[in-house]
């Protein structure tokens, strides 16, 4: 089928209900793809054909009856390294977790098998999720499929890059900081991160527990949708899962945004913007104000403290939830006269030095004497950044702004600068925090043929309206400016 | 044996605090559903939560919050609107996620008290807080074939919940401790929060102790003192570390604030070795936990579902059933033996003589026996039967502690073991009369002796009758029967 138009999840749909392909026949064909693209690309990490055959096989047996398919059946999807697979190596782009293999699925895992997806397998992402340019991977980075001697962004950068090559339908990615949206824009497709709560991150290994969100990538909006649909919901495994019912949210893209109220804040256009990215960013802004929204200018006054917030709480958290990989149960063991000396090796040899950095950090800023001016500090500038948003939601029903200040950087350009990485997070971490939803979607090429971002944030549980705004905007030809 | 003069002791004051660690008495884990059972297949009682897994989240398990929250009423405990988990930092093998669950700025409950009783006098030790936390797993340094070479971890007790109960310094000697520890141990019991077996390790104790010149203002420097986890060790701890500080203090040393370890078989505390215990744990509220907000309507279903505490059981044994302070002590010493009591009385018995045949004769079999109440093999309803029989004259006392022996032995019911034995007491007066009749033909000699004045041998009559029926001849009707026949 390559070369012919990109397969959608209703053009999977549609080609299994009419038999023109069976599931294991699409499989086969993605798995042809990435044989032929992988070795360049490095987008997965790890391939799960036993796994897929199997899904696909349960897809064709269920069309062989007749049987009404699941949502998301026969779809072949790729799901990002950080999220637990059962009997699928899961390494977290780690050396640390190199021959980890888990005995169970994650939630969302789970609730894609159910959907009918088809896990062709595992992508490469920056180590433990920790990078803007997948370049912090054990196992090499991640080319951009637009421009192979560029960044695909991160740290979700291996899902994007499958999905903007075609070896994919769609993929999950995750999402602390930017994850999802900042490699979405650098690869020119749609990555959507949910509400905090949406989408349970039970299996998901975790980077930032306060932060961490799972969300799909897609070639188009409505396969964003209709993967959130299938992973969106109450977990009991999750506390931290939210109990909000889940709307239909394919139903609701078609709804007119005629009226709707968007907020621009200018804090978002300042120094470090990209003039070519601005220019594209006006220029979306502007074809949703021919579309009938209304443009409204916004202050978000605490949007200069959220890198710095987020980095304090991040590694803070971060620090903690990697203290499990001791060479203890599981994982990487390099071996020690003593048990001190066992975790020193082990801890040495097994995490990438951004992830150590990470750890260092978050270690740093709970210690005693520390954690009040940072800790404490960070978190009461999260909520003032909480509350920007909220109060920009008292007057806009949807935020507008780039996804990110540049487009895709080349391979090896920052890695001497973390600093300056960690600025790339700049116009995603401040939605974090705040825990709202924001997608990203194409808006158009730089002249250089780079996609540039356009971001989407709406109030808490509106991923219906923020999808809704997205579809609006790729119907009206928004991705091609 | 003291090292030190009784004179130079008394001038000292020690001050002690415990840290009490109890295990909810819960079917399944803090944090996931893995079963709590004691004695299981080692990890066997494990999933990718409490193994801490890449991935894997905590979710609170409601009835360890509820046997929190009973925990801290019985300790009369304010019990916090909001609480909150945070994470305690520290790398440990048989700690899989490198972090314990414990509550730290916003415990679950503060303020309480326990009052303990000592020869009489009757003292209020504050409880500074209690909290939930999780335990962990446990290293196993031999038994394993490559022990030599290896240690092993069991994760089934990962997991598992606890209260960790803080007390005020308010406790003065070892005494005072092991009463409050006692009484403590009687109320989790009771309010079934905990089965409190220390050797299962669901009781455990850590004790702050300093000591001072009595009067001074101020407390001295403290010494943590862990792994005090029978009631013997921790006496004997105390005394010796007491002793210890004092020996320091008058030898012109001071104390130095550190963790020690008791050592059982040396019969001393020694420092742990500062590694061990020296953290910085760099807590934090647990990201992966919402908040515990626990509203009024709440506290007060668990209250409602509180049960009674020692003090209103024996307020109330005295009030409703006329028992001495004594018996009412004695049966309320635990909850199991208050129900078995209280069963035996809805069954039948009268409620003073069964208080007098458990405290006596059963805990006497029960100690012999080395068995609990929860294992004796006499039914409250079969005691009851037993001394419906006694009070209605079927059988004497005397047999019916016979009866009552075999009752313990084999476990069959009263009626059973009279008829078995014939031990229905003879209260016919023919049949006595006959006997009477019998006895006094064969001894005329003491017949003579009886009518000339000498009452003392009418004992000796009432044991030939006696003999004659083998105890089971009412005492009562015997004794009128043989003033009838002496006198005729």
């Amino acid at each position: 089928m390559s070369g012919a138009a990109p397969w959608t999840i209703a053009g999977v749909r549609a080609a299994l209900a009419a038999k023109k392909i069976s599931a294991r026949e699409l499989a086969a064909e993605f798995y042809s793809r990435i044989d032929r693209r992988n070795a360049e690309l490095n987008a997965y990490l790890t391939l799960s054909p036993e796994r897929a055959y199997a899904q696909a096989d349960r897809i064709d047996a269920a069309v062989s009856r007749g049987e009404t398919l699941p949502p998301l059946a026969g779809v072949p999807m790729a799901i990002k390294d950080v999220i637990s697979t059962r009997g699928v190596r899961t390494t977290c782009a780690s050396k640390m977790l190199e021959d980890y293999i888990p005995p169970y699925d994650a939630t969302a895992a789970e609730r894609l098998e159910r959907a009918g997806a088809v896990f062709l397998g595992k992508t490469n992402c920056d180590e433990f999720a920790m990078g803007g340019s997948n370049e912090n991977s054990a196992y090499g980075p991640v080319r951009n499929p637009v421009a192979l001697d560029r960044v695909p962004g991160g740290s979700s950068g291996g899902s994007a890059a499958a999905v903007a090559a075609g070896l994919a339908v769609a993929a999950l990615g995750t999402d602390t900081g930017g994850s999802i949206r900042q490699p979405g824009a650098f690869c020119g497709i749609p990555g959507l991160m949910p509400t905090y709560g949406r989408v349970s991150r039970y299996g998901l290994v975790a980077f930032a527990s306060s932060l961490d969100k799972i969300g799909p990538f897609a070639g188009n909006v409505a396969d964003i949708a209709a993967v959130t649909a299938a992973i969106a919901g109450h977990d009991t495994y999750d506390s931290t899962s939210a109990a909000v019912p889940v709307p239909d949210y394919a139903a609701g893209l078609e709804k007119p945004v005629q009226g709707l109220r968007i907020g621009v804040p200018e804090d978002y256009f300042g120094k470090g913007l990209d003039p070519e990215v601005q220019e594209k960013i006006h220029a979306g802004i502007a074809l949703l104000e021919r579309l009938g929204c209304r443009r409204i200018p916004l202050r978000m006054p605490h949007t200069d403290y959220a890198i710095a917030t987020y980095y304090i709480i991040a590694t803070a958290e971060a620090s903690s939830n990697l203290a499990r990989y001791d060479g203890v149960r599981y994982g990487l063991r390099a071996p020690g006269a003593t048990l001190t000396e066992m975790y020193r090796q082990t801890r040495d040899r097994g995490f990438g030095s951004e992830v150590k950095r990470r750890i260092m950090l978050g270690t740093y800023v709970l210690s005693a004497g520390y954690y009040d001016a940072y800790y404490l500090r960070a978190q009461r500038v999260r909520a003032l950044i909480a509350r920007d948003f909220s109060d920009a939601f008292e007057k806009v029903d949807a935020i507008i702004t780039p996804t990110a200040p540049t487009t895709a950087f080349r391979l090896g350009e920052k890695t001497a600068d973390p600093l300056q990485m960690y600025l790339a997070d700049v116009y995603t971490v401040t939605g974090s925090l705040a825990g709202v939803p924001g997608i990203s979607v194409p808006c158009g090429k730089t002249r250089a043929g780079l996609p540039v971002g356009l971001q989407i944030f709406g109030p808490h549980f509106s991923e219906e309206r923020v999808l809704q705004i997205a579809h609006a905007f790729e119907a009206a030809g928004g991705f091609s400016l | 044996m003291s090292r030190l003069a009784p004179e130079v002791l008394s001038r000292y004051e020690p001050v002690i605090g415990l840290e009490v660690h109890v295990q909810l008495a819960t079917l399944t884990k803090a944090f996931c559903g893995c079963s709590t059972k004691f004695g299981s297949a080692p990890n066997s009682n494990t999933c990718p939560v409490c193994l801490g897994l890449p991935g894997a989240l905590p979710v609170l398990n409601k009835k360890a919050l509820d046997l929190a929250m009973r925990a801290s009423m019985a300790l009369q405990c304010q019990i916090q609107e909001r609480s909150r988990f945070a994470r305690k930092n520290y790398f440990y093998p048989d700690l899989p996620k490198g972090y314990q669950i414990s509550m730290y700025e916003l415990p679950l409950a503060i303020h309480g008290c326990v009052e303990i009783e000592l020869e009489g006098r009757k003292k209020r030790i504050g409880v500074t807080r209690l909290h939930m936390e999780d335990d962990a797993g446990k290293s196993l340094h031999e038994g394993f074939a490559e022990s030599g070479r290896w240690s092993y971890i069991d994760f089934n007790r990962c997991g598992t919940p606890l209260a960790e109960i803080v007390s005020e310094p308010d406790l003065r000697t070892p005494a005072e401790a092991y009463a409050y520890l006692n009484t403590l141990k009687q109320i989790l019991e009771y309010t079934e929060v905990s089965d409190c077996n220390m050797e299962e390790g669901s009781l455990r104790c850590d004790a702050n102790v300093s000591v001072r010149l009595r009067g001074a203002p101020q407390f001295g420097t403290k010494a943590e003192v862990k792994n005090l986890n029978s009631f013997r060790y921790l006496s004997h701890a105390l005394e010796y570390e007491i002793e210890r500080q004092i020996e320091l203090l008058e030898s012109g040393g001071t104390v130095v604030q550190e963790t020690r370890l008791w050592n059982v078989a040396a019969g001393r505390t020694e420092p742990m070795r500062s590694k061990e215990f020296a953290h910085d744990y760099r807590y934090f509220p647990d990201p992966d936990l919402l908040p515990v907000s626990i509203s009024p309507a709440r506290i007060e279903e668990v209250r409602r579902s509180m049960p009674e505490l020692p003090d209103a059981k024996v307020a109330r044994f005295l009030r409703d059933y006329g028992l001495t302070p004594y018996d009412a002590g004695v049966l309320t010493a635990t909850r199991s033996l208050a129900d078995y009591f209280e069963a035996a009385v809805r069954a039948g018995a009268p409620a003073k003589a069964a208080a007098n045949w458990i405290a006596v004769e059963l805990l006497r079999r029960l100690n012999d026996a080395g068995k609990g109440i929860a294992e004796c093999p006499v039914e409250p309803a079969a005691l009851a039967e037993l001394l419906a029989k006694v009070e209605k004259g079927e059988i004497t006392a005397a047999s019916g502690k016979k009866v009552f022996a075999t009752m313990f032995d084999t476990g069959k019911r009263a009626a059973e073991i009279v008829a078995a034995e014939g031990l229905a007491q003879i209260s016919d007066t023919g049949a006595i009369e006959k006997i009477a009749r019998e006895v006094v033909a064969k001894s005329p000699d003491n017949v003579a002796k009886y009518r000339s004045g000498n009452e003392g041998v009418f004992k000796f009559f009432v044991g030939q009758v006696m003999r004659e029926t083998r105890g089971q001849a009412n005492p009562q009707v015997v004794n009128e029967i043989l003033k009838r026949v002496l006198a005729e």
